[in-house]
């Protein structure tokens, strides 16, 4: 992998020993290979976005007329427009509905059970087995149990509503949050525990007086990673609904590209509009975003 | 998603036998246990029992033998579906794990303009599948896209109409959105590596390419297998991305296991067959898992779940 890594060694010796081998500096240990591939991947990675902007501030003809990477000679926002007025506001809200009605209650349960397993593990056989019962969940994938999950919904009355689609959300949010929430509680000096039950606490107000303030930060790391993973859940909205007022913003997505494939700038700008609240949220909490999403593959 | 992770958990739970304790608190996991195994376990109980039935998945369920299982295993589709899925698992595999592996390792420098690229990295990561087909499918229109763009010939092919190719398309853009998550994996396991493993190596005069082989590639095994577990696991649920993309097409050139069963289940009416499909997707995925933690270890790859 990293060939061309040639040494100057000379140089290495004059390095500080304080500063450790990825401190820049020291211009011995520079990689490279790495640093091809770093600056490679950003144009990789930039050009399609750049693509996308400009391309849904173009209107129709400049777009057939004009080079794809040209700045737009004539900006416009028609597309957002035409956008917003085919129901996007509708789509935008049963997102949030969804993703909301979802994340809340997948990590309200996943913390309560994460809670009585760490600390009713030891005494309870239920708990324990409750835990590897979540922990061999995490190798179900989603795709598999669709039809059995269709069959359910449709049984219960809820096909194409929204409902339908989030109540599977939080059943497949559970198994990873009760494993990362779980590991936090963990981490919770037991001697607080302790003085808590000798101050007479019960175990429903420990959970909410210690357990809650102390895992606040995984709480929140969790609940991104599940609100991104529900924001962006395609599966779900594309089996368990049907009418257009249930539609979520991929599935929107996917009928705008159906319905207006030809106008490209329109199609771009609504992807525009979907990624956006993600990209707000990224701009004002990227650490919290990223260990969100490493969530339990970490380290 | 590296399910079979032991209960790791379970083993560090305090030892103590606080008498009774744990049964005051057993219907705390009541909320989670129920809602998990009404969507989560009855379906992967229900979709064995769905593959030994008939439905047209509006009708009466009839109960059918084998004749699901029959006419998968007998259908020339089943083959291809797993071998286009192994396809396109091993090439993404391939392509991202010495990506992220470089990425992840220039990454782990700390310098500013890096902590700045690592910003844009990741903006692929927030994108939905389904945002990432519409833009790419738009992209790689051979007379209004890339190729046009750059006035390149080799960018401006059918990219999409050809079945090698828009197989390559697929892993290419499964890449471009995965590659800066697993850098990040290895960001991290790069910085874990004690400096002094670097320094002894240094005095010894070993150059940079030897101390990678010697050190760095070593010392993130565990961190590999991880990646790798997610990766493989992982592609056999690539499915918003290629039924936007591609619909499995041209053809059925792309048309992956978890394709093969929508088509079969929600296109054809034949939710018996698309049930034993979802069985052997759930099958293949169980495989994998096992075979990577036996690669992998069963001490190493649990403290890499404890170490979160």
């Amino acid at each position: 992998m990293s060939t061309t890594l040639s040494t100057e060694r000379g140089a290495g010796v004059e390095t500080p020993p304080e500063s450790g081998p990825f401190r820049a500096g020291g211009g011995w240990r520079r990689n490279w290979l790495g640093g091809a591939a770093g600056w490679l991947w950003l144009a990789i990675v930039v050009v399609p976005i750049y693509w996308i902007v400009i391309t849904s501030l173009k209107s129709r003809t400049t777009y057939y007329a004009q080079n794809p990477f040209a700045p737009p000679t004539d900006p416009t926002l028609e597309n957002y427009r035409s956008v917003v007025e085919s129901d996007f506001a509708r789509y935008f809200f049963n997102s949030v509905v969804v993703t909301l009605g979802s994340v809340l209650p997948a990590v309200l349960v996943s913390f309560m059970a994460a809670y009585a397993i760490v600390r009713g593990g030891a005494a309870s056989r239920f708990l324990r087995g409750v835990n590897v019962l979540f922990l061999m969940g995490l190798a179900i994938p989603l795709q598999a149990t669709i039809i059995p999950v269709y069959l359910i919904i449709i049984r219960l009355k809820m096909y194409d509503t929204l409902l339908a689609i989030i109540l599977p959300s939080i059943a497949f949010a559970v198994p990873l949050s009760v494993l990362v929430l779980a590991n936090f509680i963990r981490d919770v000096p037991k001697e607080l525990f302790e003085s808590m039950r000798m101050d007479g606490a019960t175990e429903w107000g420990t959970l909410w007086h210690l357990a809650f303030p102390l895992t606040r930060p995984a709480l929140v790391t969790v609940s991104i990673y599940n609100g991104l993973t529900i924001w962006n859940g395609f599966l779900l909205p594309l089996i368990l609904t049907q009418s257009p007022d249930q539609r979520t913003l991929p599935l929107a997505l996917w009928t705008f590209q159906g319905e207006y494939g030809v106008n490209v700038p329109a199609v771009l700008a609504s992807v525009v509009l979907a990624t956006l609240p993600i990209v707000v949220l990224y701009a004002l909490g990227r650490r919290q975003l990223l260990s969100g999403l490493t969530v339990g593959f970490g380290r | 998603m590296t399910g079979l992770a032991p209960p790791a958990a379970q083993v560090r739970a305090a030892p103590k036998p606080a008498g009774g304790r744990g049964g005051s608190l057993w219907w705390m996991a009541l909320p989670a246990l129920a809602i998990f195994a009404v969507f989560g376990i009855v379906p992967l109980v229900g979709v064995l029992v769905l593959s030994f039935t008939r439905w047209d998945g509006i009708g009466a369920i009839h109960p059918a033998g084998f004749e699901s299982w029959r006419a998968v295993l007998t259908d020339p589709g089943l083959p291809h579906a797993l071998w286009v899925t192994f396809l396109v698992m091993a090439l993404s595999w391939a392509f991202q794990t010495p990506m992220s592996l470089l990425i992840g390792v220039f990454l782990a420098g700390r310098q500013r303009y890096r902590e700045l690229l690592a910003v844009i990295y990741f903006i692929p990561l927030l994108l939905s599948s389904a945002a990432l087909a519409i833009t790419y499918k738009a992209l790689l229109d051979p007379n209004f896209g890339l190729g046009a763009g750059f006035g390149i010939p080799f960018l401006a092919q059918d990219w999409l109409g050809r079945g090698n190719l828009a197989l390559g398309v697929v892993v290419f853009v499964v890449s471009w959105q995965f590659i800066p998550f697993h850098a990040l994996i290895y960001q991290g396991g790069v910085r874990q590596i004690p400096i002094t493993l670097y320094e002894a190596a240094q005095i010894d005069g070993a150059g940079r390419l030897r101390q990678f082989f010697s050190i760095t590639l070593p010392q993130l095994k565990y961190t590999v297998i991880t990646s790798s577990t997610l990766m493989v696991v992982g592609s056999l649920t690539f499915f918003d991305l290629i039924f936007v993309l591609t619909e499995g097409g041209p053809g059925d050139a792309t048309r992956v296991l978890a394709l093969d069963m929508y088509k079969r289940g929600f296109q054809a009416y034949l939710m018996g067959p698309a049930s034993a499909i979802a069985v052997i997707l759930v099958l293949v995925g169980l495989a994998l898992a096992l075979l990577l933690r036996r690669l992998g270890g069963r001490d190493q790859s649990t403290s890499q779940m404890e170490g979160m």
